[in-house]
């Protein structure tokens, strides 16, 4: 259980889960999850690092840049993001095609 | 290990006809921005309209990055997709999973689109494995957590 009780730890913190919540969605650089959370980048850094150690999160890099995202190992996650993924591309495209045809949309 | 498929459906306002081709395409007018693994946002999502046509988002620079291919075109009855977009949030040509749509005309005019995600555990050959090495109850807290936060 070593290791759902350290995720579960690194999730007992509000910025955590809002940092969890927004790479549930895609990855995001350092800076751009800064940019989104009403914290300093270095204290996303901090607890990136938390969340990487608990296994939640991993981290590539892109160039020069770090991209973190979800830790794909829990496969229930990828289903999940998926899920969540389809139905908001869904609902995207229901709005396209029911625009008529010469009228601007969103 | 097998995983559920995901499987959704929608009534939308308009003919099988254009409901087709308004999800085929410029995909890039309706996909949700953010949902991209290029290196820099795509511009356009192309779709080529045949079996073995590529999938792929192409950015304001002309890169393209590969999403998969076209497995059946049989408009506008439907068509299916090879999603090869890997739980790492790469192109792996070596994975292969399922996307496909149908479109059935309904009497009073509107369409049921019907997509059908399948073979979801073809991510898990590296998944599943790593996975082992976990406790069953880390898969669980994920899960419930990413639940939790995308509800």
């Amino acid at each position: 259980m070593t290791n759902a009780l350290t995720a579960l730890a690194a999730l007992g913190d509000p910025t955590r889960q809002a940092i969890v919540e927004r790479l549930a969605e895609r990855p995001h650089a350092v800076g751009a999850l800064a940019s989104r959370l009403p914290v300093s980048r270095p204290a996303v850094s901090q607890h990136l690092r938390v969340l990487k150690e608990a296994g939640l999160v991993e981290e590539t890099r892109s160039g020069t840049r770090r991209i973190y995202r979800l830790d794909p190992r829990g496969i229930g996650a990828m289903r999940d993001w998926l899920d969540a993924h389809w139905d908001r591309a869904l609902a995207a495209f229901r709005d396209f095609v029911e625009t008529p045809p010469g009228e601007p949309s969103e | 290990m097998t995983i559920a498929p995901v499987v959704k459906t929608l009534s939308v306002r308009a003919d099988p006809a254009r409901a087709f081709e308004a999800f085929t395409a410029n995909m890039a007018a309706w996909w949700p921005k953010g949902h991209t693994i290029g290196a820099t946002p795509f511009e356009t999502v192309v779709l080529e309209p045949r079996v073995g046509g590529r999938w792929f988002e192409r950015a304001a620079d002309g890169a393209e990055t590969n999403w998969g291919k076209v497995l059946a075109w049989d408009p506008p009855r439907g068509f299916t997709l090879a999603w090869q977009i890997s739980a790492g949030w790469t192109y792996d040509p070596n994975l292969l999973t399922e996307v496909e749509l149908t479109f059935a005309g309904q009497p009073d005019g509107t369409t049921q689109v019907t997509l059908e995600h399948r073979h979801l555990e073809r991510f898990g050959a590296s998944a599943a494995a790593m996975a082992e090495q976990f406790d069953g109850g880390w898969v669980g807290v994920i899960q419930n957590f990413v639940d939790y936060v995308q509800s």
